[in-house]
């Protein structure tokens, strides 16, 4: 079946912060969603279907939050359905409603992802003992960090390199006024010195906890065209999963993902990723998966991502930039991170990420994982038609 | 003043039933006597600890034979935890390793004991320890925890596959 083009065509989101005590998840929600209005020059009447997307309710405590926005989001008699697929659901998300889009089925589309994780307490959420098992689990640092150590065993990678990535993305973050973290004083010496919380990942290689959201409207060609500013064209998009425990897994680099990154550049007619793509933003919750995701995405040969790292290749002036924006390291409100992947990596080619665009960025990934590395979500958005 | 209310605390609790099924029924009765039963894919003969849902997760297709596995076995990986959280019940820092149990195809997480967190490496073996049969119950939290057997390491290459 041929796909009709879909464009971004408005992007907005609100200050990532602790807590935002001043609003409740529906008043978080609607202030992305003004802002993306505002920016794609619309209202609330001229939207066809609303997508939304969030991480588990455990997170927060308040179930199926989509009954309460239906009415925050003026979503009376038009189509609105939550999407979940853990951590990752900010990038699905915004696929399911590029899809609304790309079907031909509706012409104006938006999209929110969002977390309020100031009203539950997510560590605890994602340290549940289950029935039967030991209760050895501890949150998602405590889940990854055995895999981190995997990773650093099987590639050799010395010990500052997840260093070297916090310490880029949160002076990266000092770029983005809408970051939760804001820390000029990092230097590769103090985040060596940084204390180990889940050994081998140390305090200052682990994201924030964050209140945030993100709104996107997306628009059918005709309407796109009709436009007069910026628009980010996607190019392509593609979702895998696989079971989080199955004997003989590779868990450092899950094969969902591979698949995936393989889907989003083929049909984004992209031979060659590290020469085609000017900008990335990809779901790095925990620093050392930077180098571990540039391997699974074949943007470095196996056990050769560190060097990528250790060579500035993915800094802001580097050949791939990764995470301009500062990250997920810099800003995790769980259930909107991906999608601040995908919008971040719109911005970028739309030549609207202000003081951490990068210069010329024509071509743009937004990469999101979730669960235990089980669920992936990509698109590949381009300044120009595919 | 009611104006003055921006953020009220409501703690919530949620109690529930747990059906093992058929698949983990073996499990948990091992458990209750004290032995560690896995079963085997039909299709790909890998042995599964536990049976989680009692289905191979790469062929979808029942697992079978019941196999005694353990109670030794290799860490294969490990995170030494340092951080305090609502709900911690084991004192910190201590280490979560995934251990390979000798005749399974697939690593249980547990904790490791009788040795400095700094001492705990990839490729140690280790044995459990047991609670007071007394206290025994359909758990793996029967085993109070692993403690270095003092073998040699196992190769990197013996368990690579696993990680």
């Amino acid at each position: 079946m041929a796909l009709h083009r879909c464009a971004v065509v408005g992007v907005g989101q609100t200050n990532h912060t602790a807590c935002r005590g001043d609003v409740s998840i529906a008043g978080l929600v609607r202030e992305a969603v003004d802002r993306a209005l505002l920016d794609a020059n619309m209202t609330l009447a001229d939207i066809d279907a609303i997508v939304i997307g969030k991480a588990p309710d455990m997170l927060e405590g308040v179930m199926m939050p989509e009954l309460w926005l239906t009415d925050s989001l003026a979503a009376s008699g038009k189509p609105l359905f939550r999407v979940h697929t853990a951590g990752s659901v900010g990038g699905s998300t915004a696929i399911v409603a590029a899809q609304h889009v790309m079907s031909g089925l509706h012409k104006r589309v938006l999209t929110i992802a969002f977390e309020k994780q100031s009203d539950g307490n997510a560590m605890w959420a994602l340290s549940v003992p289950l029935p039967f098992s030991m209760p050895v689990h501890a949150g998602a640092g405590g889940y990854f960090s055995p895999i981190v150590r995997s990773y650093i065993r099987r590639s050799g990678a010395p010990s500052h390199i997840g260093a070297m990535v916090a310490v880029k993305d949160r002076t990266n973050a000092l770029k983005n006024p809408y970051a939760h973290l804001h820390e000029d004083h990092w230097t590769l010496e103090k985040a060596m010195e940084s204390p180990m919380l889940w050994d081998p990942i140390r305090f200052v290689e682990t994201c924030p906890s964050s209140d945030g959201a993100i709104a996107l409207v997306l628009a059918s060609e005709d309407v796109a065209d009709k436009m007069p500013g910026k628009k980010a064209w996607v190019h392509s998009t593609a979702m895998r999963s696989e079971p989080t425990m199955f004997a003989g897994r590779n868990q450092v680099s899950p094969r969902a993902g591979e698949m995936c990154a393989e889907d989003v550049f083929r049909k984004a007619g992209i031979t060659d990723p590290l020469k085609q793509i000017d900008a990335v933003e990809m779901y790095v919750p925990f620093s050392w998966f930077e180098p571990m995701w540039l391997e699974n995405l074949g943007f470095a040969p196996k056990d050769q991502g560190w060097r990528f790292v250790e060579d500035g290749v993915t800094e802001m002036t580097g050949a791939l930039p990764v995470n301009a924006s500062g990250g997920v390291l810099s800003s995790n409100p769980i259930g909107a991170s991906g999608m601040l992947r995908f919008g971040e990596a719109a911005l970028q080619v739309m030549g609207k990420a202000g003081e951490h665009q990068i210069d010329g960025a024509r071509t743009a990934l937004g990469h999101a994982y979730g669960g235990g590395s089980q669920f992936f979500a990509m698109w590949v958005v381009g300044s120009e038609k595919n | 003043m009611a104006d003055d209310i921006l953020r009220i605390r409501t703690p919530i609790g949620i109690d529930y039933t747990w059906s093992s099924g058929p698949g983990s029924v073996v499990y948990m009765r091992g458990l209750e006597n004290g032995k560690l039963i896995g079963r085997r894919c039909p299709d790909c003969e890998l042995v599964y600890f536990p049976p989680r849902n009692g289905i191979c997760p790469r062929c979808g297709v029942l697992l079978a034979a019941e196999v005694e596995v353990g109670p030794r076995g290799t860490i294969t990986t490990f995170c030494v935890v340092n951080v305090p959280f609502l709900g911690q019940t084991i004192k910190i820092p201590y280490v979560a390793a995934t251990i390979l149990l000798d005749g399974a195809d697939i690593g249980m997480q547990h904790l490791i004991q009788e040795c400095e967190a700094a001492d705990v490496r990839m490729g140690m073996r280790v044995e459990p320890v047991w609670k007071d049969k007394s206290e025994w119950t359909p758990s793996l939290e029967n085993i109070l925890y692993y403690k270095p057997t003092g073998e040699p390491d196992a190769d990197f290459d013996v368990y690579a596959r696993h990680l």
